[in-house]
């Protein structure tokens, strides 16, 4: 008896430590964000852990009234130099498309109208900038979650990364990813997105700083690990991947 | 006014080892935030009451701490829509000021330092008799006096030599109740207010402040409060004995009489 027990507790024990193994392995894999060995890294993956525990569900970011409605600055690149970007400029977006592809089982490719036939949703919602700044605009455009579903994405998926015409890379997680206020947006207060706010389609993540709303989209990869973009990402230039503060 | 007998063995008791360690946490802390905060600022020296606040809107106040004071870069607006109190949209056309990379993670590693200083500090504060035995006012300090008479003596910088340990005067222990329980507490919440994921969740943070800008200038107001609250700290410790009050809040010294 008493030896029973005894397994019985030690079993336990180890239950429990493999259990606590696996709370803290996802860390080292590439499923989150990596710190890098940077102190500052270590915060940022403090605060992304923090709110995704203690912050559950799809709640909406406010959502404003068109009174609200106000003057917005074009900050960042406000007009790609690159050559192919103004190209379709010229031509007015019609060769625009946005190939979507990765852990999905069918890849496929949007035109502007493709996009614009899809379910939308228009919201009037705070851009809110790293530098300090606010901003009230009304965005409309096809939910992100809307996309993934024509796309098929596989159970595996577990971010969803943005490639766009002014060489960022950037990535969300599926919790942003599939909430209903993150739009692929092509309207801006009621008019065709302008170029100077990332024409023809920019991304918008409501709950994070206004830089990870990527203008100028090109391409969208769902991928299994995290990708931090490589130079072109925000982490290796300096700057924290989640920024819900 | 005659010392009540209770308070004479009072006099050699130290700071608690708690105390003093959550102190200097709290100085590192707030050096951190005072420095990254004043960083990102510079970033955008503007500040405003509301939701939606930049620099295509009028300021409620505007601060020349940075080469973004003010400047000129913006391209011809566009208004959004017909009319002419339409809100518009300009392009910047001026490299800034922003060191924001480093500055906002530092502000938030150095934030959950603090939020962790914090907590084991209320936790102990409450727990202990630390907040009632010291902090609290008694009831018969409470006089308009005696409030008097303390502020004219800081004003001439009349300062009783330290004890060593949490023996504070009326006025000490209603700033440091201030500090603790007004104004970090409001650092905090108003920096909640500025969260797009915390206030997606909690929207009331929005409410209280009257909206992201209004909560960010509170934000500003409260720390330029503390900032005052550190400098006059500093010039008491000094008055007081530094060499005296140095030693009580670290190895926990009290006075040798």
């Amino acid at each position: 008896m008493i030896d029973n027990q005894l397994i019985t507790r030690r079993r336990a024990i180890i239950a429990g430590l493999a259990s606590v193994g696996g709370m803290v392995l996802p860390g080292c894999s590439r499923e989150s964000p990596p710190s890098y060995g940077n102190l500052l890294r270590m915060g940022d993956n403090l605060t992304y852990a923090a709110h995704r525990a203690l912050l559950p569900g799809q709640k909406l970011a406010r959502e404003y009234s068109r009174r609200d409605i106000s003057s917005m600055p074009a900050t960042g690149t406000t007009n790609p130099e690159a050559e192919e970007y103004q190209s379709l400029y010229h031509n007015k977006f019609a060769g625009w498309s946005l190939s979507v592809e990765g852990m999905v089982s069918r890849p496929m490719v949007f035109t502007v109208a493709e996009l614009k036939r899809l379910p939308s949703r228009t919201q009037i919602t705070r851009h809110t900038c790293e530098e300090g700044w606010s901003a009230i605009a009304e965005w409309t455009g096809v939910p992100l979650s809307r996309v993934l579903d024509a796309v098929g994405m596989l159970p595996r998926a577990r971010f969803v990364s943005f490639y766009s015409y002014d060489d960022w890379a950037d990535s969300i997680d599926l919790f942003d990813a599939l909430h209903p206020q993150t739009i692929l947006a092509y309207g801006m207060n009621g008019r065709d997105l302008a170029v100077a706010h990332g024409a023809p389609v920019r991304l918008r993540v409501e709950r994070q700083i206004g830089y990870k709303s990527m203008k100028f989209l090109k391409r969208i990869v769902v991928t299994e690990e995290f990708d931090d973009g490589g130079e072109n990402g925000n982490i290796q230039n300096g700057w924290a991947w989640y920024v819900g503060i | 006014m005659p010392t009540p007998t209770s308070s004479i063995s009072k006099v050699t008791e130290k700071h608690s080892a708690w105390v003093r360690f959550t102190h200097w946490l709290t100085s590192v802390c707030f050096l951190l935030l005072a420095v990254s905060g004043f960083v990102i600022l510079m970033c955008h020296p503007r500040l405003y009451w509301g939701e939606a606040g930049n620099d295509l809107t009028p300021a409620l106040l505007e601060l020349p701490i940075s080469r973004n004071y003010q400047h000129g870069g913006w391209s011809e607006s566009v208004a959004f829509f017909d009319g002419a109190d339409s809100p518009v949209s300009s392009s910047r056309t001026y490299e800034i000021f922003n060191q924001n990379g480093w500055a906002r993670s530092l502000h938030f590693l150095a934030a959950w330092l603090l939020v962790g200083a914090g907590s084991v500090y209320l936790l102990f504060g409450a727990t202990t008799r630390h907040f009632r035995a010291h902090l609290l006012p008694k009831s018969d300090e409470v006089t308009i006096d005696r409030f008097r008479e303390e502020f004219k003596k800081h004003l001439c910088l009349n300062i009783r030599p330290a004890t060593g340990g949490p023996q504070y005067g009326l006025l000490q222990k209603i700033v440091y109740m201030g500090v603790v329980f007004v104004s970090l507490p409001l650092m905090v919440v108003t920096g909640f207010a500025m969260s797009p994921a915390i206030t997606a969740t909690f929207p009331f943070l929005l409410d209280v402040f009257g909206g992201f800008q209004s909560a960010r200038t509170v934000h500003f107001f409260a720390f330029a409060a503390l900032l005052i609250f550190v400098m006059v700290h500093v010039l008491m410790i000094v008055r007081s004995g530094f060499k005296r009050q140095m030693r009580a809040m670290t190895i926990g010294e009290t006075r040798r009489d």
